[in-house]
């Protein structure tokens, strides 16, 4: 008898495999966009506007152009000759490349120069002399909504006002009879602010337009290289085939590089005026002041109570401010993306969700950072409602959400806003974590400290979150349906290249999918490469984002590799001489139904794919897969956080996180909880001190790291991490997205503590991020801190 | 991020040091640790001319605590050398408080205390520092060496008493007369980020009373601020309970600080009274268990 193939020891499923990727970026091998050098390159550098909302009266490029070693000056106007002043959003609304009119944020893309060096195009930059006549600026709903709110969209025909879109889900009707039957209404209006994924590498292109083949290629920091060149196909009215996006190592993205930017679209022209190769790399204020942010959401949120503790109904407004243009990545269908995901882990009969969405002189995006589609604020909003109903009710926080948690053997759950959750185990994995953090003794300790004076606190948040979109019958992003792809070339001695239409930015795949084709081949993870981002070779798909890459491309790795292990059984009746019918599979062998020690490798295999082939069997082993989603995958979390606040300063440490996460099955383990932690990290940096904010001028505060702060390992608390398995019942592999559930959930239990922690003063609510001196005034003044208005710097 | 384009000297003799200053005219400026000057140079809110690199001087490396308890720091000594220094540790409570929570381990691997009092961020921690502890800064010209207070050192934000073909080769500290105590406490909204507000304290106790009292602020000012007052009220007082309060109240009354996004006036003031109170607080119990 052969022994079996040992599972682990291959890189299989649940194989805490080490990051085959790490081993060029530890050693700084790693290949980003500004490592590339193309012979005769030239520098591209923007110049931004200074202010945030002025008509141009000027643009005066003269200077600049007598400058040596300047090759081209573009302005808006130059652009607008070739129709390329402006250009789509992924939300169907036009974003200028090159402002012609008026500037609408300060940082908005003015010029641009392409000179030998970046210092030089740097230097020529500054020589640009522009006159603004500068405009009212607005920087939240409030004033964009005012009656006599100066038009920021004057550019779009039949726009009268700053709103960019109205829009609705769920039962009005019935919502509001569950409203006038409740016993307690529980009412509470929040902030969830504007932040910025900062990923540590910027963004960045280099273009590279041949005369002679009429080729484009363009080398580009993109999660998405396959939308990139549908649109680019589409704006520029290039042939698609004549276009290659290659998106080489990526160094985060978190969202930050769905978006097309302005500069991609201004390399791709600067390359093809000078015939040479243009560089682009965005310096960090450029990033962090122009390109996508994350939430910016306002929430007035009520929910209907019976005295028992049970959820009647559910009623949200969303204000959203999308900045100066409506360039949120998400599923055409919905404006505020899957914000009506919220509440799917409650069982709640009603549910109505309206949401008004704004313009304002602030940069464009709201490409919902590490986030499937404003989830991260639904759950926000979720768990902070909950809270405060829990509160309202004089319930235990930990009992008001297991008597409305979906029990076990509800599922399939319809959810009040129509969306089918299908698995799950929210009772246990909330049990898990009280366990954990020893919920009662906490309790005991909180009581005790009071009494001497000490602020101590414990949080909850327990959410489920829609990942992997499509469906491809409810989700597209401008038409295109949101499937992806693996394709799978197994070489003859048994080796093999995937390549999917994802773009891996830090989660794994090249480690995590060749443990997919190990599982379903056999062949050791070792064995495969993979690769991805290169237009040209990959198969299309939809890019990574959204925790859909194993949902959707990791399905599609399994698919392909099922339909290689198909040919592969007929090549292995033929080296044994048996019909395929007699022939049965083990990890990475065939062998005879009747006779097992009788058998054929899959390398064995593979070697006959080439040599060895059976009449009227078509050479090679390979097969692609594309793969529709016959659902969202949903994942559960249970995040509990305990802090102490100083109630002298307002200042709170974090004393203790627990994690529960039941993603499903788990591809790689040590992956899956590097990713928890990180989310987990994220969540503590939106809580605490990560956002941007806008003085009443529109001057964006944060435009650099000393004013944008992200948390470090000083302060990063450590966190303890469990898990609960309910496989995903219609995923081949039974795995849920994962990526981005702590980001997600976190960040209530981080607030749902300190809030906790200062019930004893009467407050309600004090806005993210909780800064010392919001909990200080929250405490001192005994009342709800709202972070929302422009901060007037004296 | 690209700087203006500038010209960089690294001489290897002070006297050559001195001379590029001079030809510079104000357009030149001093390179030691560059924690500061660097980030500015990037986002070309400095375009010097001239960069002179100080690094190859000769001589400037070191701290040392002498017999009678002055304290020297020369204009290389980077701040991590004084985080872990035992001298500091064991003779000056203030600069041993202060030195952990100056930026972060990557700045005080490079960045020096002189280059810090020289920049004269009204959020600079080694300012309060070593204004608490009255300090001098030792600086070398054309028409040799001459010493300035510390407190007559910062002539607005950003701005110093040297002239520009000065270079300041080392910091003071006048040796204590009593027994030195003190503390140094700043609110950060994260490790690295400038204060919001920062006390330091450094007194000088003798028979159970204060016989120095040295308070200055950072953060809530155009400069660092020494809270006068609240030293006087201090001089020859024990620390009780009521003069502890007392001075609290006078430092934050020596505040000058500005709402912004790291909090408001009140809050500010707040934090400065609570800071001074607690590390006063802190002094007085270690007195009342050594004795």
């Amino acid at each position: 008898m052969t022994q079996a193939l040992d599972e682990i020891k291959i890189g299989g499923l649940g194989a805490s495999r080490r990051r085959v990727e790490d081993n060029r970026f530890i050693r700084g091998k790693g290949n980003y966009i500004d490592d590339i050098t193309l012979p005769g390159m030239l520098h591209m550098e923007i110049l931004r506007s200074p202010v945030a909302h002025a008509r141009i009266r000027a643009i005066d490029t003269s200077k600049a152009w007598n400058i040596p070693g300047v090759r081209l000056v573009l302005t808006g106007e130059m652009m607008a000759t070739r129709n390329l002043a402006w250009m789509p959003t992924l939300s169907y609304d036009t974003q200028a490349v090159l402002a012609t009119d008026k500037v609408r944020f300060q940082g908005q893309e003015v010029a641009c120069v392409v000179a030998d060096d970046p210092y030089v195009a740097k230097d020529a930059c500054e020589a640009i002399v522009v006159d603004y006549e500068p405009l009212p600026v607005i920087v939240n709903p409030e004033q964009a909504m005012a009656p006599d709110a100066p038009l920021i969209r004057d550019d779009k025909e039949n726009q009268v006002d700053n709103v960019a879109f109205h829009w609705q889900v769920g039962d009005k009707a019935s919502t509001e009879r569950a409203f006038a039957e409740a016993d307690v209404v529980s009412r509470i209006s929040m902030h969830y602010p504007r932040s910025h994924p900062s990923p540590i590498e910027c963004c960045g292109s280099i273009a590279d337009f041949d005369r002679a083949t009429g080729k484009l290629t363009v080398y580009m920091t993109s999660q998405a290289p396959h939308i990139v060149r549908a649109a680019v196909a589409m704006v520029a009215e290039l042939p698609e085939h004549m276009i290659r996006i290659i998106s080489p190592d990526i160094g985060g993205g978190f969202g930050n590089k769905v978006p097309i930017y302005p500069g991609y679209v201004m390399s791709i022209l600067a390359s093809i005026l000078t015939e040479r190769p243009v560089k682009w790399i965005e310096d960090k204020t450029g990033n962090l002041i122009s390109t996508g942010f994350g939430r910016d959401v306002y929430l007035d949120g009520e929910l209907a109570l019976r005295r028992d503790g049970r959820i009647l109904a559910v009623r949200m407004h969303t204000t959203s401010d999308h900045g100066a243009f409506f360039g949120d990545a998400q599923p055409s269908k919905f404006k505020i993306g899957l914000m009506h995901s919220a509440f799917a882990c409650y069982d709640v009969p009603h549910a109505h969700l309206t949401a008004t969405g704004v313009y304002t002189n602030k940069a464009p995006g709201g490409v919902a950072y590490r986030c499937s589609f404003r989830v991260t604020e639904a759950m926000y909003f979720q768990e902070r409602m909950i809270q405060a109903a829990a509160d309202d009710l004089g319930m235990d926080q930990a009992e008001f959400r297991r008597v409305n948690l979906v029990r076990d053997e509800d599922f399939p759950h319809r959810t009040a806003f129509g969306f089918l959750t299908d698995s799950g185990q929210y009772g246990r994995c909330l049990d898990v974590a009280l366990e954990a953090i020893g919920y009662a003794d906490f309790r005991k300790q909180q009581e005790e400290a009071r009494e001497q004076g000490r602020l101590l606190g414990l949080g909850i948040s327990t959410m489920t979150e829609p990942l992997g979109a499509g469906n491809s019958r409810e989700y597209d992003i401008l038409g295109i349906k949101m499937f992806d792809s693996a394709e799978l070339r197994v070489h003859l001695t048994g080796r093999a290249i995937l390549r999917t239409g994802a773009r891996t930015q830090g989660q794994g795949h090249e480690t995590t999918w060749a443990q997919i084709v190990a599982h379903e081949l056999g062949i050791p993870a070792d064995d495969v490469v993979v690769e991805e981002g290169d237009t040209d070779t990959a198969p299309f798909g939809m890019g990574t984002y959204a925790s859909r890459s194993t949902p959707v491309a990791g399905a599609a790795v399994s698919m392909a590799a099922r339909k290689v292990r198909a040919k592969a059984r007929k090549l292995a009746a033929h080296l044994l001489e048996v019909s395929e019918e007699d022939v049965e599979w083990e990890l990475g062998r065939f062998y005879v139904r009747s006779a097992p020690d009788r058998g054929a490798t899959i390398q064995e295999c593979a070697m006959a794919a080439y040599a060895n082939m059976p009449d009227g069997l078509e050479p090679g082993l390979e097969a692609s897969a594309y793969y529709d989603p016959p659902n969202l995958t949903w994942p559960f979390a249970c995040y509990v956080v305990t802090v102490e606040v100083d109630p002298e300063t307002g200042v709170w440490d974090v004393l203790n996180v627990v994690g529960v996460d039941d993603c499903g099955v788990r591809i790689n383990p040590m992956v899956v909880e590097g990713q928890i932690m990180g989310g987990l990290t994220e969540a503590y940096a939106m809580a605490c001190v990560q956002f941007i904010t806008f003085d009443a001028a529109g001057n964006c505060i944060g435009s650099n790291y000393l004013d944008y702060l992200l948390p470090t390992a000083w302060e990063t608390p450590g966190f303890e991490l469990h898990e609960v398995v309910t496989p995903c019942p219609h995923h081949p592999l039974g795995a849920k997205g994962v990526g981005e559930c702590a980001t997600v959930g976190g960040p209530a239990a981080f607030v749902n503590a300190v809030m906790d922690a200062i019930k004893p003063y009467g407050v309600r609510n004090v806005d993210m991020p909780l800064l010392p001196d919001r909990v200080y005034e929250a405490i001192s003044q005994r009342h709800d801190v709202s972070g929302a208005p422009p901060v007037k710097v004296d | 991020m690209y700087p203006s384009r500038f010209r960089y000297e690294a001489p290897r003799e002070l006297t050559e040091a001195i001379k590029l200053l001079h030809e510079g005219q104000g357009e030149a400026k001093v390179l030691a640790g560059g924690q500061s000057l660097v980030p500015l140079l990037k986002l070309r809110f400095a375009a010097p001319e001239l960069l002179v690199d100080i690094n190859n001087l000769p001589g400037l490396d070191y701290h040392r605590v002498e017999p009678d308890g002055t304290i020297r720091v020369g204009a290389l000594c980077r701040h991590a050398t004084l985080e872990r220094s035992g001298s500091l540790a064991q003779r000056q409570p203030t600069m041993a408080a202060a030195a952990p929570l100056i930026a972060d381990p990557l700045v005080r691997n490079r960045g020096t205390l002189v280059g810090s009092l020289c920049h004269a961020d009204p959020q600079g921690d080694w300012a309060a520092a070593v204004t608490a502890l009255d300090g001098r800064v030792v600086a070398a010209g054309p028409d040799g060496v001459r010493e300035i207070p510390i407190r007559q050192f910062a002539t607005g934000p950003f701005e110093n008493a040297l002239r520009y073909d000065e270079i300041a080769l080392e910091a003071v500290i006048p040796a204590p007369k009593g027994t030195p105590a003190g503390g140094y406490l700043k609110l950060e909204r994260r490790v690295g980020d400038f204060a919001t507000a920062g006390v330091a304290v450094a007194v000088e106790l003798s028979g159970g009373l204060v016989t120095r009292a040295g308070i200055a602020l950072c953060g809530v000012g155009p400069s660092t601020i020494a809270a006068l007052d609240a030293e006087q009220a201090l001089a020859g007082q024990a620390l009780t309970a009521a003069a502890i309060e007392r001075a609290g109240d006078l430092a934050a009354q020596a505040a000058q600080p500005r709402r912004d996004h790291r909090g408001s006036v009140e809050y500010k003031r707040h934090v400065i009274r609570t800071f001074v109170v607690r590390i006063l607080r802190d002094i007085a119990g270690a007195a009342e268990r050594a004795a």
